[in-house]
């Protein structure tokens, strides 16, 4: 069919703008010059090396990580219950209460920031990285709800009616029947949201005290063009950390898909 | 006879304003195939499960085996129950499904085995333990579930339209096959279904309900014969129902003038509910015969139009439009021997008793 | 048993407790601040004193000032156009997934369209900049195959290099629900349609079109209000006069230390990007009905 050979072309096209600027990021991370552009001039892995060597970077990396597991577990764990209550019971006010939890979604970013920013500052704290990781928690539960939800929706109820007909209690039902079969979904949603905070900047950039978070230190850094390519450098480990992360999220979730039964349907989102 | 193993009395159940079950008063008996019979949404399955203990009921009481069940949850109750999903944790073995309620009796491991070894074979699944549980097809998952509870030998069995899922083939080879089970451990079996067939060949007794109502509890026979009220009579098998003027006759009859048919008198048995202006009458269509021309005139004859005819190998189904009647009436005819087949348009003369009539409101 | 005993056991009550702590933090975390960002904008501050009489004062002056006005206007157009481009390159790329890649190979076709979305945020804007640059991708490649003879200067710091960024940014958000919405559509629909006499293109325009609405629309939403907030994008890759309202609310936050007005032009902003899209999902309201 005609019509369908333009739109592979398109579609082809499309992938390559889309790719683009993780494709150049490797390219520019082992290119032996000092500036950021074309023409290439040969393979290093010197800025690899200055990574190493920058005592800076290794504090941001600390912090961020830091931020980004505990935003990974509270997040998770208000995700948890949320995901529980609007999956298995019905409530007066439900539809109003989980639209209220998932408005982080469309929110700007800016606004969550200014507007905890405003907070802090009027009640007297300080900010600090666990400023940064109230921030984070508040726009990584709504995905954590989402990935969740689907878990805690497609696991049948009658399988924890059969446990606790069969005797067991209602504690004992939620370890032996309803965690093994959710535990998929929760793993997939601690990665997704330790990968969202890891690379969030402008909450960070607001709430962020004296010690910087890992983008806020890059952004510190994009200013002086000496230390692009080594950027390019710690964008690349970056990305191949975030695609390890989101390949064994998205490996999990469709185990637990398996699991439970249920066909396949699709990405995270 | 014995005691009854579950007495039901005076339960209401509410969800907010809606009444899910209206006064459900009923005892079932110890060892008894007791089925649940009724359209989607009238209450079999809430009444279900409140004698399985997942819903509370919102007034009256749940006794087992002499015991009330007020605040004696599911997994206390001397009941275990057949999901109509099955239920069968994905997750674990075959065996490991079975030995699910006997390990949280903390029975010792050897014994488990033996037990679930015991229950597999019961339902046919000897060897298959260690198979992956949701490798398992929609009949084997079901013996899973029947193993998985009858292993804990309970005394009521509850099962939630536990054939709705199977094929026609598989659900009636597992109909004969939970009877035979139920015979063979004793234990009673609750069973909810919406289909009428399946109740009719399987129970002992049914109760069939409606809107959260039981409309009638009674051997399978006695609902087919003697149906308490139209409802009832429509739900179960087919109806012909025909316009009647009654008057009380003599020794507690009633005499009937019956649309298309004719005069009639009826005992005060086979009015159920009484009599009054609402009361139609109600003939099965077996009821009702076809007469040929070798059948000397009746006493009770009556004649029309066929409109259709179903033919359906060891039977006719014959719509026919009696004289002076605007809707037909089903006749079912065995097709023996020699006995012609009518055609559409044929005239019909058709033969009744006045045993075979019911006055039902 | 009491009433509230009774409450308590029920499951309207369970529901409530187990949302409960996601539902505070929610109120504590975001509701809460949100009042206090409405409160700030009606105060005034003096260097680090704040003046908590009402005033409409840093209201008036988001609306009347010309800079602000340029700002805002810029910041709206560049969010449509960013949408608009997002949602004209994302629709073909769903319904290609939708319809022409196989049922079992949909799962990793998305996971393919979300990748360059984790690749780091800063450095993804950055690489724009090395690609748009004097001496980046696009000149180097036009170059080399002759098509120009000067490096085109029109694709960096400017608000088309805004837009392009943006767009790249926001394409998987946009692609998800319209792929979604096009998975939902019953294909007997369209065999009926096309049994009922139309062509391809009538048939696309008079029933996948229309269902596949409720995405488009969704897309809409989801990419056209974070848009506004974007301040890095704008900064990296917009020049002098690609510059946005967020990168003024930035601005007055931190370094020109006047918050009150900072709040005022952040929901100034927030409020004209939800009415826009209010009216936008109002005008598409007939595509919305019906649907589950």
């Amino acid at each position: 069919m005609k019509s369908g050979k333009w739109f592979k072309l398109y579609i082809a096209v499309f992938l390559v703008f889309l790719y683009a600027p993780a494709l150049l990021l490797p390219v520019f991370a082992f290119n032996d010059s000092s500036i950021v552009s074309f023409p290439l001039k040969g393979f290093t892995l010197n800025w690899f090396n200055v990574l190493w060597e920058t005592e800076a970077l290794h504090e941001a990396t600390k912090n961020s990580l830091l931020i980004a597991v505990s935003t990974a577990i509270i997040s998770t764990s208000l995700g948890i219950l949320a995901a529980r209550a609007s999956s298995r019971y019905k409530f007066r006010g439900q539809k109003a209460v989980m639209g209220f939890i998932m408005i982080p979604l469309v929110l700007p970013e800016i606004i969550v920031g200014v507007s905890l920013l405003v907070v802090i500052v009027q009640m007297g704290f300080d900010l600090s990285l666990w400023t940064i990781v109230l921030g984070h928690v508040l726009i990584c539960t709504p995905f954590c709800v989402a990935i969740l939800s689907s878990a805690f929706l497609n696991l049948d109820q009658s399988l924890e009616e059969a446990s606790f007909d069969l005797g067991q209690t209602k504690l004992a039902t939620f370890w032996l029947v309803t965690m093994p079969l959710v535990l998929p979904g929760v793993v997939s949603s601690m990665l997704i949201s330790f990968t969202i905070s890891l690379d969030e900047f402008i909450i960070a950039f607001f709430l962020a005290g004296t010690e910087p978070t890992l983008p806020v230190y890059i952004w510190g850094q994009l200013r002086f063009p000496q230390k692009l390519p080594s950027l390019m450098a710690l964008g690349t480990i970056l990305l191949i950390l975030s695609l390890t992360l989101l390949a064994t999220a998205e490996y999990f979730r469709r185990r637990s898909a398996r699991k439970t039964g249920i066909e396949d349907a699709g990405g995270f989102l | 006879m014995t005691d009854p193993i579950i007495r039901l009395s005076g339960i209401d159940k509410f969800y907010g304003d809606f009444q899910a079950l209206y006064d459900v008063n009923a005892e079932i008996r110890t060892g008894e195939f007791f089925s649940l019979l009724g359209p989607s949404g009238c209450g079999k399955t809430t009444l279900l499960r409140t004698i399985a203990g997942f819903e509370d009921v919102s007034a009256g009481r749940v006794e087992i085996a002499g015991q009330s069940m007020e605040n004696v949850p599911a997994n206390r109750r001397p009941t275990n129950m057949v999901f109509q999903s099955y239920a069968i944790f994905p997750h674990m073995t075959v065996a490991e499904n079975v030995a699910y309620g006997l390990k949280a009796r903390k029975m010792p491991k050897d014994q488990i085995a033996t037990e679930v070894a015991t229950a597999l074979k019961q339902v046919g699944l000897e060897g298959y333990g260690e198979r992956a549980s949701h490798a398992m097809s929609g009949g084997q998952r079901q013996r899973v579930a029947l193993a998985r509870a009858l292993v804990l030998k309970p005394k009521v069995l509850l099962l939630d339209e536990p054939l709705s899922a199977l094929d026609k083939k598989m659900r009636e080879q597992m109909q004969s096959e939970l009877r035979h089970l139920q015979r063979a451990v004793g234990i009673t079996f609750i069973l909810v279904t919406h289909d009428q067939e399946e109740a009719l060949t399987m129970s002992d007794r049914i109760a069939v309900m409606f809107e959260g109502r039981i409309g009638q509890l009674a051997s399978p026979q006695e609902l087919y014969r003697r149906p308490v009220n139209r409802k009832v009579a429509e739900f179960i098998g087919v109806m012909n129902f025909l316009d009647v003027s009654v008057r009380a006759g003599t020794a507690g009859t009633f005499d009937c003038e019956i649309a298309g048919l004719g005069k009639a008198v009826v005992p005060a048995e086979q009015a159920p509910g009484g009599v009054d202006a609402s009361v139609t009458a109600g003939v099965r269509p077996e009821m009702l015969t076809i007469l040929s021309g070798e059948n000397a005139r009746s006493e009770r004859e009556a004649s029309g139009v066929v409109e259709d005819v179903y033919y359906y190998g060891d039977m006719t189904y014959y719509d026919v439009k009696l004289d002076g009647v605007d809707h037909p009436v089903t006749i079912s005819m065995r097709n023996t021997a020699g006995r012609a087949v009518l055609s559409r348009q044929d005239r019909a003369r058709v033969g009744w008793g006045a045993e075979s009539v019911l006055l039902l409101k | 048993m009491s009433g509230f005993t009774k409450w308590r056991r029920s499951e309207e009550a369970s529901g409530w407790l187990l949302v409960s702590p996601t539902l505070v933090y929610s109120i504590l975390m975001l509701a809460a601040p949100l009042a206090m960002v409405v409160a700030l904008s009606f105060w005034t501050q003096d260097y680090l004193q704040l003046d908590k009489t009402f005033t409409l004062k840093n209201y008036i002056e988001a609306w009347s000032e010309p800079i602000y006005q340029t700002l805002m206007g810029r910041s709206l157009k560049i969010s449509a156009f960013v949408t608009a481009l997002t949602i004209l390159l994302a629709f073909p790329v769903a319904y290609y997934v939708s319809f022409y890649v196989p049922q079992k190979r949909k799962p990793l076709w998305i996971f393919l369209i979300t990748i360059p979305f984790w690749t780091s945020y800063l450095m993804r804007i950055f690489l724009w900049k090395v690609i748009l640059g004097y001496n980046g991708v696009v000149n180097g490649s036009l170059l080399g195959l002759g098509l120009i003879e000067q490096p085109l200067s029109f694709i960096l710091y400017n608000q088309n290099a805004v837009v392009v960024t943006l767009a790249h940014a926001w394409v998987p958000f946009a692609i998800l629900p319209i792929f979604v919405a096009l998975e939902k559509i019953d294909r007997s629909l369209l065999e009926a349609a096309e049994d009922l006499g139309d062509g391809p293109l009538r048939r696309f325009i008079r029933v996948t079109l229309p269902l596949a609405m409720p995405g488009v629309v969704a897309a809409t939403v989801i990419v056209f209000i974070p848009t506004i907030g974007d301040y890095v994008t704008p900064r990296l890759v917009g020049g002098p006069n690609g510059l946005m309202i967020s990168n003024m609310i930035e601005l007055q936050f931190k370094k020109a230390n006047n918050a009150p007005l900072g709040a005022a032009l952040a929901l100034s902003a927030m409020f004209l990007v939800s009415v826009i899209s209010l009216i936008f999902v109002w005008l598409n309201r007939k595509y919305l009905v019906g649907q589950k």
